[in-house]
């Protein structure tokens, strides 16, 4: 019998909340440290069902963690040109749940809506986002997360330069 | 001639003796020009619907929005491809609102009307309201797009019914389109996964992006890295390669780069396993195109335009994307992946990963160039003090380079001669 206190709403809220606040304020190799060594982090193109496979159908974005960490080593460069002036977004989180729980793998489920401003535009990126989160050493890690765009197509954006 | 056609007029500036060609940057901002291009060009060129690998069973469709118009593009009992307008004879509704599926029949929600996947109607409510000889006549049938035609499985439509055949109007393109249709046994598909999106500029701006080999290395410089840190990411290839006029305002460059092609440029970081599924691929190639026809399939990138805006680039992966114009500062982009149906469950993975990896809104590369584009149209803000484009690049030069912009003055004359041929090119 695990000593483990139970994982609660509130727990996954506070990892969720503190993601936000880090992609926000461009803290983008504070917020890689939330994840993972193996995590993944999936954006499937609008029309495919929320569990397509990256290896046999074409997303927006399939990371994987080195991707993942070169996404971040990009989004700092001068020469990420969509992001450079940087643009100004608003991570909102809502509705968490937790879906399942089994030994240290818990499954979560979020509402987001994600404002990003540049160039005289604000765009709404919204969906649910689906975690795989991962107790380790008394923390909870995100494994994977999958974000599904209730949008129909992604316009008029016609980018997700920014993590979502 | 119309107002909107003489406003189109003489916006390519062609300076042979000094080697300048110059696009009057009104081209890429005035309604009259869209109005123009609406009329010389998307209703007079043939235009691409989808692939025949979407519509593999006979009763599969889709729906598509073609240069504004809402189609239907289905296969019919008999399996042959067809393009309706999709819209009710009787009242005008879309008889059909979803985006794929199989169907033996279209009933439009409105007054019940049923057709077939062939168009003919089949029934309506209440017919004995209706004259015996009622639609004996077919008007009462959906209304096919006046042509309709397939080339190496890119499947086209045309509005004007008096446009050259599909062949012809694709010229010097149909050996390109062969190159592709030759990567595969079993015949090309479609994966499953549209990057529908779109961008605040004008449709031209992508043209010239989609095959522009000048702007890599500065644009793209991020991307470049993300493969110099990638172990293994990058065969010792050199960029080069030429610029090809392909007739009718299509174009393309061809040439050799770094990355890693599925079929079949194999990359350290693919490993054993890649590197004999690259030498398989070349094999059977080899068999069936002979060695210098295989190496060329295997080896070079081509970035080409059919005239005015379908795009297939055969790069890292092969994208195949459209785009049109809603405004003169707004397109909307669907761009596609395009594999053989028979490779491996390895060389699609390193397609679809290539692909997202560069291509598309998430990628490392498409954000870059969106910005770019949309900081054009911006730019043109300024056009009554900085009127000019410049594409010369290459102009006093024999060989045409990949990174010359020869291509993009092979669009653009085309696109002048279309817009000067309105109303029979009377001034």
């Amino acid at each position: 019998m695990s000593t483990t206190p139970a994982v609660t709403r509130s727990t996954i809220e506070d990892l969720l909340f503190r993601e936000a606040e880090l992609l926000d304020n461009w803290q983008l190799e504070e917020w890689l440290t939330l994840y993972t060594d193996d995590a993944c982090y999936y954006v499937p193109s609008t029309d495919l069902p929320r569990d397509a496979d990256p290896d046999k159908a074409l997303f927006f974005i399939a990371d994987d963690r080195q991707r993942l960490g070169e996404r971040v080593t990009r989004l700092m460069k001068k020469g990420a040109h969509s992001e450079y002036p940087r643009s100004r977004t608003r991570h909102l989180v809502s509705n968490v749940q937790i879906k399942r729980v089994e030994g240290d793998e818990i499954t979560a489920l979020a509402a987001f809506v994600t404002f990003r401003s540049k160039n005289g535009v604000t765009d709404t990126y919204m969906g649910s986002a689906h975690y795989r989160l991962r107790r380790m050493d008394g923390q909870l890690r995100i494994r994977e997360k999958r974000c599904i765009l209730d949008l129909e197509a992604l316009r008029p954006h016609g980018r997700i330069s920014i993590i979502l | 001639m119309t107002a909107s056609a003489s406003k189109a007029r003489g916006m390519v500036r062609v300076d042979d003796g000094n080697a300048t060609f110059r696009v009057s940057r009104q081209a890429f901002v005035k309604p009259e020009v869209m109005a123009a291009e609406y009329a010389a060009i998307f209703d007079k060129c043939w235009l691409y619907i989808g692939h025949e690998s979407e519509l593999p069973n006979p009763g599969d469709f889709l729906t598509r929005n073609v240069a504004n118009r809402k189609l239907l593009f289905t296969r019919d009992r008999a399996g042959t491809l067809r393009a309706f307008f999709n819209t009710c004879p009787h009242r005008g509704a879309e008889v059909c609102r979803d985006a794929r599926g199989n169907a033996k029949s279209f009933t439009c929600f409105y007054h019940g009307w049923v057709f077939g996947n062939d168009g003919k109607l089949k029934s309506l409510p209440d017919d004995a309201r209706y004259a015996p000889n009622f639609n004996s006549n077919g008007s009462a049938d959906l209304v096919p797009v006046a042509r309709f035609d397939s080339y190496a499985g890119f499947c086209f439509v045309c509005f004007d019914p008096d446009a050259v055949p599909l062949p012809a109007y694709l010229a010097g393109a149909k050996e390109y389109l062969d190159l592709i249709a030759g990567q595969s046994e079993s015949g090309m598909t479609i994966v499953e996964g549209t990057q529908q999106y779109a961008i605040r500029a004008n449709w031209k701006l992508l043209v010239e992006n989609s095959f522009d080999g000048y702007h890599a290395l500065t644009t793209h410089s991020t991307y470049l890295d993300y493969l110099k840190n990638t172990n293994g990411g990058l065969a010792s290839v050199a960029l080069a390669g030429r610029g090809h006029d392909l007739g009718n305002g299509h174009a393309v460059i061809e040439y050799s780069a770094p990355w890693g092609r599925p079929i079949a440029q194999w990359i350290p970081m693919w490993g054993e396993e890649g590197k004999k599924s690259t030498d398989a691929v070349i094999a059977r190639l080899t068999l069936r195109h002979g060695e210098e026809a295989a190496k060329r399939i295997a080896f070079k990138n081509r970035n080409m335009l059919i005239f005015p805006n379908l795009v297939i680039n055969d790069i890292m992966a092969i994208t195949v994307r459209t785009f049109y114009p809603v405004t003169p500062d707004y397109m909307m982009v669907d761009g596609y992946a395009l594999a053989p149906r028979e490779e491996s469950e390895f060389a699609r993975k390193y397609r679809l990963h290539n692909f997202l990896e560069f291509l598309g809104p998430g990628g490392f590369a498409t954000p870059d160039d969106v910005e770019a584009l949309e900081s054009c149209q911006q730019g043109f803000r300024n056009l009554d003090f900085a009127p000019w484009s410049d594409i010369s690049k290459g102009m006093n030069c024999d060989e045409q380079r990949y990174d010359d912009e020869m291509q993009m003055r092979a669009f653009w004359q085309g696109w002048q001669q279309r817009i000067d041929s309105l109303n029979g090119g009377q001034e």
